[in-house]
């Protein structure tokens, strides 16, 4: 077994995802460790935005369980009205928005919904929250989920959060200015998706998962990149920060 | 002349927000949630509510399960350090304890349609959420036709709540209040409501909150009651004052997985009890201690001075 927890090694892909200077829509859950880990790692220069009107420069001093805890707030180099910050990446701004969802399919549309018929949902789920906006508007989108057969379906039941909607360049037709998934960092793998058609492929496989299982968690043939290989694996140094910033495990363990 | 608005929470619901009122509340997201407001409108048995808010760490999920609500406005409904919403789901899912209407939002959409409200228009238009199913399921938006570049565009109707709550941490008796930490949709909830009520964790002077009036949140015209309601907000953080209790997030979501075990949690902290004082007594002081302010940490005073 590998001395880190599926949810660690999604930390660590989803930090990887952040690049030095860029400016992050950084939404609920793993990302925010995600961002404290990017911060203090390869990405110093990185900007996180946060929906609830705070912006900061620096990682939060405490493990955070919603973007709204009090230490968040401290030390924020912006406090300011949601509208400021969806302002900012509704002018194209915010180069990566990360968000999680129920569901996605094969062009990386993502339901947070509804599951069933949608006008009688069997499962009623909590909703867009910023997610419709961060997929509509960010530079790129990461998307964060578990991996089984029930949640990546051919064809989600309702588009909460646009992906590449039918492929190819729907989403310049149906007016979106700008954006669209770029990585789908689940517990099996990580996702890309081919600019042309939109489709999703395989990029990873996560060190204790095989492109084999992945693909039996998929409820479509998945395509493979060409230079198909496991996720790199988290650093001593990267399991280090984040057990200082997640010490009781709450969202890693 | 300054108006004396001091009321309890008791008056300030039985007054102000009538069956069928729209409300809004939780608008600064994940901090400052009025749930002691929220617990008195399910006190009083209000019905027929339409609760309009972007996200709700619990509290319409409270107010859905005791059989207030007739219509939800948001864009999310939930627990946010947990997960989904037990009672939103059986309202939803199975009409448990009735059906509910709701209108799918996304935060910046609920932004816009109160920031048109307070803008005294009918809609604003966005690029967010164009090829999305929201605007399917929820037929008061329109899609559109940008007249300059012939884009496609998203119309977001004007949502005006009848009443606003709003928790902040102090205020004068007059309604004049100041609010610092997340600011979320505050501002705009305000600006589109047609009444606010000013719940607060201090009662200040008039000359404290005016020597700061950047800090104010609202015109006190607008204010119909002043609450003075300290630890009103809890589970939810107020910045300077106290932290978020996430255990209660937790207990919550377990214990209301079914039925009755939200009767339960109901008779328990709300049903039970007369009001915020009884509720922080039956938290205990111990517990309240263990959220409080470890270290103050104070801004910078500004001079006003000319």
């Amino acid at each position: 077994m590998p001395e880190y927890t599926p949810q660690e090694l999604m930390v660590v892909c989803a930090a990887r995802e952040i690049r030095d200077g860029e400016v992050v829509f950084v939404g609920m859950r793993l990302p925010l460790i995600a961002f404290a880990l990017a911060k203090r790692t390869h990405a110093p220069g990185a900007i996180g935005l946060f929906e609830n009107g705070l912006m900061r420069d620096t990682p939060s001093p405490e493990l955070l369980y919603t973007m709204g805890d009090a230490p968040n707030v401290l030390g924020a180099q912006w406090a300011t009205r949601m509208l400021n910050v969806m302002g900012l990446m509704a002018q194209g701004w915010a180069d990566l928005g990360f968000i999680g969802g129920a569901e996605i399919d094969r062009f990386g549309n993502l339901n947070t919904s509804r599951i069933g018929d949608w006008q009688r949902p069997t499962v009623k789920l909590p909703g867009s929250g910023g997610g419709a906006d961060i997929a509509s508007l960010a530079g790129r989108l990461a998307v964060i989920l578990a991996h089984d057969k029930r949640r990546f379906r051919e064809r989600v039941d309702f588009v909460t959060s646009a992906g590449y909607g039918e492929g190819g360049n729907w989403r310049q037709r149906v007016g979106l200015p700008r954006g669209g998934p770029s990585a789908v960092i689940t517990t099996l793998g990580v996702l890309a998706f081919d600019p042309q058609t939109g489709e999703a492929f395989l990029r990873s496989y996560h060190p204790f998962s095989s492109a084999q299982e992945v693909q039996e968690n998929t409820g479509w043939p998945l395509r493979l990149a060409s230079e198909l290989a496991p996720t790199q694996a988290p650093t001593a140094d990267e399991l280090r920060i984040i057990r200082e910033c997640d010490p009781q495990g709450f969202w890693t363990r | 002349m300054p108006a004396n608005k001091l009321m309890s929470m008791r008056k300030a619901i039985e007054r102000f927000v009538p069956d069928g009122a729209s409300v809004a509340l939780g608008l600064a997201l994940e901090a400052m949630i009025p749930f002691a407001a929220g617990h008195e409108l399910i006190r009083q048995r209000r019905r027929d509510l339409t609760l309009i808010g972007p996200i709700s760490d619990m509290l319409f999920d409270q107010l859905i399960g005791a059989g207030c609500v007739r219509k939800v406005q948001a864009a999310w409904v939930g627990n946010v350090s947990e997960g989904l919403a037990h009672n939103y789901r059986r309202a939803t899912e199975q009409g448990i304890p009735h059906p509910l209407s709701v209108e799918e939002q996304s935060n910046f959409s609920m932004a816009l349609s109160l920031l048109a409200a307070g803008l005294g228009v009918s809609y604003l238009p966005t690029k967010s959420l164009l090829g999305s199913d929201i605007p399917r399921q929820n037929p008061t938006f329109r899609q559109g036709t940008d007249p300059w570049t012939g884009e496609p565009i998203l119309l977001v109707p004007a949502i005006r709540p009848d009443v606003t709550i709003l928790h902040v941490q102090r205020a004068d008796s007059d309604g004049n209040a100041h609010i610092w930490g997340c600011l979320g949709i505050c501002e705009e909830a305000a600006q589109a409501a047609q009444g606010i009520i000013m719940v607060a964790e201090e009662i200040v002077p008039r000359e404290t909150i005016l020597s700061d009036p950047n800090r104010i949140l609202a015109p006190a015209f607008k204010v119909l009651a002043v609450v003075h309601e300290p630890g009103g907000a809890h589970p939810a953080p107020v910045q300077g004052y106290y932290n978020r209790d996430h255990a209660t997030f937790r207990a919550y979501h377990a214990q209301t997985r079914s039925v009755e075990g939200f009767q339960q949690w109901l008779a328990e902290w709300v049903t039970g009890i007369a009001n915020r004082q009884e509720y922080l007594a039956r938290l205990g002081a111990e517990r309240w201690q263990t959220l409080g302010v470890k270290e103050h940490r104070y801004a910078a005073p500004v001079d006003y001075g000319y």
